[in-house]
């Protein structure tokens, strides 16, 4: 059990710079782009033209005919050096390689890679690789593929479905018997991303005198070193993956095993650093860094007064040509199964079905936003059957603040909440009814958005042990190392990639807040793997509760070493003894200051206690707090903390270009103790733009006729500019998590939870009065126009 | 072909490709990082420099087009190691960035506007960055920085 930290703190929740930002702003961030390597090779990849065809032949001749081409690697040569990527779910037959090997499953996916000295020169090269293929049938929607006799994307496996699972919380069927009323609905959420402005970028170079392989990639990958190492044949401590490398964005995406898989190959094949980095088409089509596309059957079972007794969902995945870790969004839910609300059975049927588009990757949230979606739009259409208040109906529906901690029908414990006082928190801001039937009165369309969602937080990796009973992986560590020079620097390493979320200004803050010493004497570094405790990285928004719980209990086991040092010099007991900002103070009015005690430490070993090492050093490799059972009657303890976010908006369009626009943004956010105020700030914020891009731009569009991506670049894959995102106001409450170090809970995706529901709720609202509604995303101008032709002004 | 590029303030003479885009130019040719690809089609502004003072898009400009130009990047109004002007400092007292990857395409863009219109509204800022995509802060924090920097600068005697 966690001993936590109590306020008032010194440092965290302090208004405080970024540490981080001091090198970005000067344009001296190390990206994995920037680096150059003597006698560095480049990539382009022959891209699949078509969605489905076998591969007849290819001829590389010509391109490698080319003065400075090295290299052109086909699937085949790759599979015959390599073993096949990871694949979570328990698919065996779903064999997927960085290169297609004998068939392609999407348009766009990576055929042959051509190697050359410059970028420019491999594209050009690939231009002259001649592939023959035989067309095959292809299925793109994911329902079509489900269809008996729909073409198969992997026939070894027999069927396009990669994983269906189908759970039974409680009593469902009882609770669906004895409500009063029931509904049924379908919600579609389209395919987007995260799209980050870096695109994947990945070096790598083999070592042939020490036998390992350096790698520098722009990635947010767990167990990214091992995966490689696998893949390519070789030890574990042969790969040295190099986590102080900037990444420029990522928010789930930025897996890039595939890269890296095929990089490090080619550098130990050719003898030279080869580098990949993708451009934009490339990255969008083959990229393999697309979200969730789901389809949500939900039918709700409720009472006269509102009350959601039980809920029956299904949620069908098209998760493209490979299953990757994507089958798995569609687990992660599960631990926010009911989102706020004391929702008393659930039935959840999880399918993740192949088809031939894009392979899916982690989006953040991992899966979460699109159930949330879904689940809001039932309620707000509990409230429209019944003809109640939308806060009402959540009012009358959330678990209450002294039911938690608060098990949900699938196993998991909401560790703390208090969902009604941020409710009345974020409403009593302004009256935005009043002011949207103002808007209305102009002759506007108008409606006011209402979501209330949590942000599971923690990053356990429960759902892969529920939904592959074959995976056992339970153990989900992040760690910290403390060292103390001799001259009484201190120095605290991280063991992964970040990709701005500002860990290291994190753990500065939290060594800070044990050791009583201020953030800025701290140094903060990312060693490569090698020189790594175990580690996963910043996925699950888990890193405020991981990275900082391993951060404080390193610090923690660092002043236990200085007072039982100080105590043995003093001759007492280190129960008499008091730590302050560095220096140790015994009752009788003696001490011993930092300096002193480092001194001790590193050179007068006479004067340390028997048995103890010398110098200062300390290091936590830190569970999740709940984590770390296997799951029982299709039960798990998901993820360990719950923030609590709720979003107020209005929403104003006219009815000719029906082209939405938020006048307001309200949203209410509660992520317990905060430790860097403008991060999560920050977070929030970018979170909520992310939504806005779901919710009224951003889809990986496909044309059904012929398989090919229509949405590939910026120009018509459309990302919010600052004319798309408004201004936001934010209401705090602090509603501190039981479970971690200080009371936090994550925030590395908040806002984005709940914004498209949010703005899906305020664009039915305003389309209400005119008797239809739309229950898919994006919600585009051309959809609402068309809908509201023919009915009345 | 042999092009003479001024970067900086800096006259340089770069050994070229006819095709190099500026962008590739100051990364490869030149070395300066500081300068970022994103969509190398024009839309997400992320490799913006100032041409002339100008905010364009070294991704749609050849090298070749620059001649004659004095070329700014992020490395140029940054005052000396470890030292950051007013509109940089800016960007780090409201936290306005996370990953950094579009922040040098920002600040420049951000200097271009206050050159022109020192004391800009915030629907001037939304405009003068709505070229320059960010999918990290959801831009709030990157208008709050602007903001502070023209006021700063309207305050202070040096840039």
């Amino acid at each position: 059990m966690t001993v936590q930290l109590q306020p008032p703190f010194r440092y965290v929740g302090k208004k405080r710079r970024v540490r981080e930002d001091r090198r970005f702003v000067a344009g001296g961030g190390h990206y994995a782009a920037d680096l150059v390597l003597a006698g560095m090779l480049h990539c382009a990849p022959v891209q699949s033209e078509h969605p489905a065809a076998r591969i007849v032949a290819i001829d590389a001749s010509a391109a490698l005919a080319l003065p400075g081409v090295h290299a052109v690697l086909t699937g085949a040569q790759l599979a015959a050096a390599s073993e096949p990527l990871m694949n979570g779910a328990n698919t065996p037959l779903v064999v997927r390689y960085p290169l297609a090997v004998g068939q392609v499953r999407y348009a766009g996916e990576w055929v042959a890679m051509v190697v050359a000295e410059t970028r420019a020169l491999a594209e050009d090269a690939r231009e002259l690789v001649q592939v023959e293929y035989e067309q095959l049938p292809f299925v793109t929607d994911g329902e079509a593929a489900m269809v008996e006799g729909a073409p198969l994307v992997h026939p070894p496996h027999g069927s396009n479905v990669l994983l269906d699972r189908h759970f039974f919380w409680g009593p469902v069927e009882e609770r669906f018997a004895a409500a009063p009323r029931k509904l049924a609905y379908r919600v579609r959420w389209a395919r987007s991303s995260t799209v980050p402005l870096e695109t994947f970028a990945v070096t790598a170079q083999w070592d042939a005198s020490q036998d390992v392989l350096d790698v520098w990639a722009s990635i947010q990958m767990p167990k990214f070193p091992d995966q490689i190492a696998r893949s390519l044949r070789l030890p574990g401590n042969a790969v040295r993956v190099h986590y102080d490398v900037d990444v420029g964005g990522s928010y789930g995406v930025k897996r890039g095993i595939k890269h890296a898989v095929l990089v490090g190959h080619l550098a130990r094949a050719l003898g030279r650093p080869v580098r990949l980095v993708e451009d934009r088409l490339e990255n969008m089509t083959g990229g393999d860094m697309q979200g969730p596309e789901r389809v949500f059957d939900v039918e709700l079972a409720y009472d006269d007064d509102g009350r959601v007794h039980a809920m029956k969902m299904r949620a069908l995945d098209n998760v493209g040509a490979y299953a990757g870790r994507s089958p798995f969004q569609l687990g992660k839910p599960i631990g926010a199964i009911v989102g706020p609300y004391a929702i008393e059975a659930v039935e959840y049927h999880a399918l993740a079905v192949a088809s031939n588009k894009t392979p899916q990757e982690a989006v953040r949230g991992f899966g979460q936003a699109p159930t949330n979606y879904a689940l809001e739009t039932g309620i707000d259409k509990v409230a429209a059957a019944l003809g109640l208040d939308r806060l009402e109906v959540r009012r009358r529906n959330f678990i209450r603040a002294e039911q938690f901690p608060y098990l949900i029908p699938s196993g998991t414990t909401y560790d703390s909440g208090n969902y009604h006082g941020l409710l009345e928190k974020t409403v009593a801001v302004a009256d935005l009814f009043a002011e949207r039937d103002a808007l209305r009165a102009q002759g506007l369309l108008a409606g006011v958005g209402i979501a209330s969602c949590l942000e599971p937080s923690g990053g356990n990796s429960s759902f892969e042990p529920l939904l592959n009973p074959m995976n056992r992986t339970t153990t989900w560590m992040e760690s910290c190392r403390i060292h103390v020079d001799a001259l009484g620097g201190i120095t605290a390493a991280m063991h992964t990639t970040t990709s701005g979320q500002a860990h290291e200004t994190l753990v500065s803050v939290a060594v800070a807040e044990v050791m009583e010493i201020p953030p800025e004497r701290i140094r903060v570094i990312r060693p490569d793997s090698l020189a790594s405790l175990p580690s996963n990285s910043p996925v699950g928004s888990r890193m405020a509760i991981m990275l900082g719980g391993a951060a404080v209990r390193a610090a923690q086991k660092l002043r236990a070493q200085l007072l039982a040092i100080a105590a043995h010099d003093l001759g007492v007991s280190p129960l008499e003894l008091r730590y302050s900002e560095g220096d140790v103070h015994a009752a009788d009015g003696r001490k011993l200051t930092w300096q002193e005690l480092v001194v001790i430490a590193h050179r007068e070993y006479f004067r340390l206690p028997p048995g103890v090492e010398p110098g200062l050093s300390a290091s936590s490799i830190y569970m999740v707090p709940t984590g770390g059972e296997l799951p029982k009657d299709d039960k798990v303890q998901m993820y360990p903390c719950h923030s609590f976010e709720f979003h107020y908006i209005l929403v104003a369009m006219d009815r000719v270009l029906c082209r939405p626009q938020i006048r307001r943004y309200i949203i209410g956010h509660d992520c317990g103790q905060v430790i860097s105020p403008d991060v999560v700030k920050g977070m929030t914020l970018g979170g909520i733009a992310h939504g806005i891009g779901a919710a009224l731009l951003e889809e990986f569009s496909i044309d059904a006729q012929t398989g090919q991506p229509t949405a590939a670049s910026f120009m018509d894959y459309l990302l919010p500019s600052a004319h798309e995102v408004p201004p936001v106001e934010i209401v705090h409450q602090t509603t501190r998590s039981p479970l971690t170090v200080f009371g936090q809970k994550g925030s590395g995706e908040s806002g984005y939870l709940g914004s498209p529901a949010a703005i899906a709720g305020a664009i039915n609202d305003a389309l209400a009065p005119h008797g239809v509604r739309v229950d898919q995303l994006p919600m585009r101008p051309a959809l609402l126009s068309d809908l509201l032709e023919g009915t009345h002004a | 072909m042999k092009l003479a590029l001024n970067v900086n303030g800096t006259d340089r003479v770069l050994e070229l490709e006819d095709r190099t885009s500026l962008l590739d130019a100051l990364r490869d040719g030149v070395g300066l990082k500081g300068t970022h690809a994103g969509c190398e089609h024009g839309v997400c502004g992320t490799c913006t420099v100032l041409l002339d003072g100008e905010a364009v898009r070294s991704c749609l400009i050849l090298a070749a087009q620059a001649e004659g130009h004095a070329v700014t990047t992020i490395e140029g109004v940054t005052p000396g190691p470890g030292e950051l002007s007013i509109v940089q400092d800016s960007f780090v007292e409201t936290h306005g960035m996370q990953c950094g990857y579009c922040t040098p395409g920002m600040v420049l863009a951000a200097v271009a506007l206050l050159r022109d219109n020192p004391a800009p509204t915030r629907d001037e800022i939304v405009e003068a960055i709505s070229g320059n995509l960010c999918r990290c802060t959801g831009y709030g924090q990157i208008v709050e920085a602007i903001a502070l920097a023209a006021e700063r600068l309207q305050r202070s005697n040096t840039p």
